[in-house]
């Protein structure tokens, strides 16, 4: 099997506003390597939800991509709080950002859920106190 | 239904974009929680809120939308009109509370697409 195409994106914490700009850049370059709409609309999707779920929780962390030649690999992570209950985190409309993140459009415990819903598969890593990775995959053909 | 129709409906103003008019949406959301556009919403959507900040432009170019709507006589900051700039994004910004600016746009003919759908 051929080496993947390999990217690394800092997601930086506290700043809500800049918050997706990863998932920007992810998605021009994407469009650059000639991927499916389809696919291409799915990672970026993911991967946002991603970036806002660690600017809120974890104060930032990483994004790795890996592009391989039927899928596409994404790799959150952070040394955030952890996720002490994972299926709870995972229904809709469970969330524990705080209020001032709801008057801004997210916590709506949507993101988790979101994650999945776009992804043909995802995995949670997690650790209460230590951090949290998400590694999510989608299909491109 | 043509971006141009949503304007005249509407009575916006075109705060970018005005030679994008021409463009075509087939379907629309009214909501001010992005998770929920970004769970239900398909492309090629006008999305009406009332929501102002950067994550509302974000949000419309991770799901290739290519028209906002402010309702209640919002208006984005020069930072949020340069990012739709940046992507093609029509902003638009209308007196109408988001009831009847819906309304108006599901009376004419515009449909919410089919929810779930990914």
């Amino acid at each position: 099997m051929s080496e993947p195409l390999k990217f690394h994106f800092p997601v930086s914490g506290g700043d809500f506003t800049s918050a997706g700009k990863a998932s920007v850049q992810v998605k021009k370059l994407l469009r650059q390597l000639g991927i499916s709409p389809d696919a291409i609309r799915r990672v970026a999707i993911a991967m946002y939800e991603g970036e806002i779920n660690m600017v809120i929780h974890a104060n930032g962390g990483s994004a790795d991509l890996e592009i391989y030649p039927d899928y596409i690999k994404i790799i959150l992570a952070d040394t955030g709080p952890g996720i002490p209950n994972i299926d709870l985190a995972m229904q809709e409309g469970f969330s524990t950002a705080p209020d001032n993140i709801r008057s801004l459009g997210f916590g709506a415990g949507m993101g988790l859920p979101n994650m999945k819903r776009y992804t043909d598969d995802m995995q949670i890593d997690t650790e209460v106190g230590v951090g949290t990775t998400v590694t999510m995959r989608v299909n491109i053909t | 239904m043509k971006i141009q129709t949503l304007v005249d409906l509407l009575g916006a103003d075109v705060l970018c974009g005005a030679d994008l008019l021409d463009g075509n949406v087939q379907s629309a959301c009214g909501s001010d929680m992005m998770s929920d556009v970004l769970a239900y919403v398909k492309e090629q959507a006008v999305l009406l809120t009332g929501l102002v900040n950067p994550q509302v432009i974000r949000t419309a170019m991770m799901m290739d939308m290519h028209c906002i709507v402010f309702v209640r006589g919002k208006t984005p900051t020069e930072e949020m009109i340069a990012l739709a700039e940046e992507s093609g994004i029509v902003l638009l910004s209308t007196e109408e509370r988001m009831y009847g600016a819906c309304g108006k746009l599901y009376a004419a003919g515009l449909g919410g697409g089919e929810e779930g759908d990914v």
